[in-house]
């Protein structure tokens, strides 16, 4: 039996990865154009849903059609994402109600954070198949550390809605350990400091004979590049309404042009100490402006210092003081940055002990790396002899889970870094004789009241035997898994009998929901692409149908010849035969065959016209000013337009 | 199966924390649920449950005071007043958890609370107590060193509830435990003025709440 391949994913906020362990190397999968990283960016286009490179592109031009950054939408509330609705450009579905699963608004599609995430998925997904040339059904993904039970569940959909078997997720920081612990059978204490595109995360793990323990983790799932970014992004939209008076700051299109502007000077200028932001305003103008590193390094101080307190946290927590730390491990792109490197060196006394950060592998590559080879271990391909054969990843859940008790505080059942898989039994009972419910609020988070936590689900009790107060004796087992997912279980101890439980998850999809997405989302999408391009052909045809009528009445139609004016008739029955089916390709293509047999006509009437009042005018108002005239659209003929208005 | 049995350890409270890991690790590597991922269904549940029964096991068994607290509960003493049942009720009454002081405490508790409570005041006002805030300081000191100290009463009525055990000794544990019990309920005692004293000092800064 050929052996079967499990790959590892990073799905990040800003680019994915796909990689395997090739022998006994990881390596990352290109894609077929050869780009190792895929960008997280989806586009509903007239082809079909595009991913990575392809969608970058329709970001720039049709931005309403693309959507970037929604690792930050997943398992979140229509409450938590307010800041970044303002920052962002997501299009929610506009009956989205409070606390239901976000669903935005993708050119013609609607789309949930999971399904957007699956887009990517399935894309690395099609990246590896053609790259063994077979299929790919499993795979580990990566996962921030700090991500809570909702945040996990919604990647798990993910994986399941593009047709993936997730085998694990795995924790970002860990991943890294894992890549750069491959090689080193060292022991001792190290720190990974992972500051991405969307999130920051700090884990200290025990490297102890190829057992990789973490002992604390913290972080923040709201920080990472894109801040900085939008830091630029602000200060150039307002550079451009206040110098030059031009307010693009709706303009979708010209808003992600200076998106790419500023992450081309933030990049440039973690090597040069300045860079130029430069790009070409809608009305020609050109923005221009010089950044120092100076002036870079104070914008983002406030940014890049609020990764100080997790890491402060999280050695509190370990119980480790920085003399202790024997390696610290950067990854992400933002630790490419001169002052986060700084900010990590000063943390941890690196320079001071005669240390250095260790950056030998690309921190953009490093987790897909490190997912590598856990999905290795976990295919069960690390037989005897192989130097993954030791190798055991112990995480940690990052967030205390608790439950809502009287007065709405938090009782906490399992405290945060504790080792998982990791369980607790709490037990319950009733406060009315005859009571056959009991409900239960299931919390994630540090705070003491229950409404300043993340509430991850509700259950209620069922079935429990009638009996006085205070009887029954429920067991209810909570069970974190080793992907950092509750279950719970429960059972009336007295009767005996399992509880019924209906877990009810605040944010997230239902079982049904993900079912329905898998057996009819890549169909379904593809079906509401179709749908929108047949109303868009039929639409054409009939404005080229409607043009060719109004032109018989013109001059120069009795310039055509009979051969021609009986092929325009051909097309244009074939056309109307066309339209009265379903196939958008057909139509297009008689709408193409009218246009070309239509041709000398424009032409010639387009000479009629020019000499007429038609200079420096757009198509569109041309078309005004013929009156009747046919608006047949020939695309030649609108280019030399657009240049001429262009030119005055 | 007790968390001492997960282990195959008597019943017993002095444990070699070092042996200890050694054996969470060995034991980690035989039932981590990625060992089973490539196994059938019923193999991989199996493994979760031990999995994180020997996870929950060494949590417990490897902190002085959880280990304690645990095996006292195996011997049927509930811990009144650190236990959740006793904080929600008073939570839920808008009360202060009922907490007898200590006796040999009464005499600096008295006095803590003085300075609490003239902290407060203080605070009110908007002024700074220079003097208060080095009394307070040098009591949490006082008290953090009581606290230390009573890890090492505990780690000596450990020994004293083991021996008993080897020899049968009934009298002799029962009253080692009785003394535990007594030992745990002043240590959450002098761990709440600790954390009391920290808040007033704290809170002056605004940050009586940390996230994280």
């Amino acid at each position: 039996m050929a052996e079967e391949r499990v790959v590892g994913i990073d799905l990040g906020t800003t680019n994915s990865l796909v990689a395997y362990l090739e022998g006994e190397t990881p390596v990352v999968i290109p894609g077929e154009d050869g780009e190792r990283l895929v960008p997280s960016v989806v586009a509903v286009t007239a082809d079909g849903v595009v991913v990575g490179n392809g969608a970058r592109g329709t970001l720039l031009a049709d931005s309403a059609n693309a959507v970037y950054s929604a690792k930050r939408l997943m398992g979140r509330d229509l409450a938590d994402v307010q800041d970044e609705l303002k920052l962002f450009p997501f299009r929610l579905a506009e009956d989205l109600q409070p606390g239901e699963v976000l669903r935005l608004q993708v050119g013609g599609l609607t789309l949930t954070p999971p399904e957007i995430s699956a887009y990517v998925l399935q894309q690395l997904k099609r990246n590896a198949e053609r790259f063994f040339g077979g299929p790919v059904t499993k795979a580990v993904i990566t996962v921030p550390a700090y991500f809570n039970d909702a945040q996990r569940q919604a990647t798990k959909d993910a994986g399941r809605i593009a047709g993936l078997e997730v085998l694990r997720l795995v924790n970002e920081p860990t991943a890294a350990a894992l890549a750069y612990g491959l090689d080193k059978s060292k022991d001792g204490v190290i720190v990974v400091y992972d500051f991405g595109g969307g999130t920051f995360d700090v884990s200290i793990l025990k490297l102890h004979d190829g057992i990789f323990e973490v002992i604390a983790t913290g972080g923040d799932t709201h920080l990472g590049g894109d801040d900085i970014d939008n830091l630029l992004i602000a200060i150039a939209l307002d550079d451009i309404a206040g110098d030059l008076g031009e307010d693009v700051r709706h303009n979708g299109e010209v808003v992600q042009a200076v998106r790419k502007a500023v992450i081309e000077a933030k990049i440039q200028l973690s090597q040069a100490t300045t860079a130029r932001l430069e790009l070409t305003l809608p009305s020609g103008r050109r923005y221009l402006r010089e950044i120092s590193r100076e002036q870079f390094e104070q914008l983002i101080a406030g940014v890049i210092a609020r990764t100080a307190g997790p890491c402060r946290q999280a050695l509190k927590d370990a119980g480790i003081r920085v003399e202790q730390i024997d390696e610290v491990v950067l990854v992400g792109g933002s630790t490419r940055i001169p002052a986060v490197r700084r900010l990590v060196d000063e943390l941890f006394s690196l320079s001071a002990r005669g240390k250095q950060p260790h950056t030998e592998l690309n921190p953009d590559e490093v987790v897909a790396l490190g997912a590598a080879v856990q999905a290795r271990i976990l295919a069960g391909g690390a037989g005897a002899g192989s130097a993954l054969e030791d190798l055991l990843l112990l995480d940690v859940t990052p967030l205390s889970l608790g439950i809502e008790a009287l007065g709405g505080v938090v009782a906490k059942i399992i405290q945060r870094n504790s080792t998982i898989p990791a369980s607790a039994t709490e037990h319950f009972t009733t406060g009315v004789d005859g009571q056959t419910n009991v409900a239960i609020h299931v919390v994630q988070g540090e705070r003491e009241l229950a409404k300043d936590c993340r509430s991850l689900a509700r259950f209620d009790l069922k079935g429990i035997p009638p009996m006085m107060a205070g009887m029954p004796r429920i067991e209810v087992k909570f069970l974190i898994d080793a992907n950092g997912i509750l279950h719970v279980s429960a059972r009336e101890q007295r009767s005996g009998k399992e509880a019924e439980i209906d877990v009810k998850p605040t944010y997230g999809l239902s079982d049904e929901q993900v079912e329905a997405m898998i057996l009819a989302s890549f169909d379904h999408a593809e079906d509401d692409i179709r749908e929108r391009q047949l109303i868009e052909a039929k639409n054409e045809a009939e404005t080229i149908l409607t043009a060719v009528e109004k032109g018989r009445a013109h001059e120069s139609w009795q310039q055509l010849t009979a051969e021609e004016t009986a092929a325009v008739a051909a097309a244009e029955l074939a056309l109307k035969q066309l339209m009265l089916q379903t196939d958008y390709k057909a139509i297009r293509k008689g709408i193409d065959a009218l246009d070309q047999a239509t041709r000398r006509f424009a032409e010639l009437m387009m000479d009629s016209a020019v000499t007429g009042a038609m200079k420096g005018k757009t198509m569109e108002s041309a078309g005004d000013a013929m009156g009747d005239g046919p608006t047949a659209p020939h695309p030649f003929a609108k280019a030399q337009i657009d240049d001429a208005a262009t030119g005055s | 199966m007790t968390y001492f049995e997960v282990f195959s350890l008597p019943r017993k409270l002095s444990i070699d924390v070092a042996a200890l890991e050694k054996q969470f690790y060995a034991l980690s590597r035989r039932w981590h649920p990625d060992r089973f991922a490539a196994r059938p269904q019923a193999e991989q549940e199996a493994a979760l449950a031990q999995a994180s029964l020997l996870n929950d096991a060494y949590r417990t068994l490897r902190d002085p005071v959880l280990r304690t607290q645990y095996l006292l509960r195996l011997l049927g003493v509930e811990l009144e007043e650190q236990s959740k049942a006793a904080t929600e009720a008073a939570r839920a009454s808008g009360t202060e958890k009922k907490q007898s002081v200590p006796p040999e405490l009464l005499e600096e508790v008295f006095e803590l609370n003085m300075q609490l409570a003239e902290m407060r005041a203080a605070r009110q006002m908007g002024e700074d107590e220079p003097e208060l805030r080095r009394d307070l300081l040098s009591a949490k000191d006082a008290f953090e060193s009581k606290l230390d100290a009573t890890d090492e009463e505990l780690q000596q009525l450990w020994r004293v509830w083991d021996a008993a055990e080897d020899e049968g000794a009934q009298p002799a544990q029962t009253s080692a435990r009785d003394a535990m019990v007594t030992l745990l309920n002043k240590r959450t005692y002098l761990r709440n003025l600790v954390r009391d004293v920290n808040e007033a000092l704290e809170s002056e800064s605004g940050t009586q709440h940390h996230e994280i």
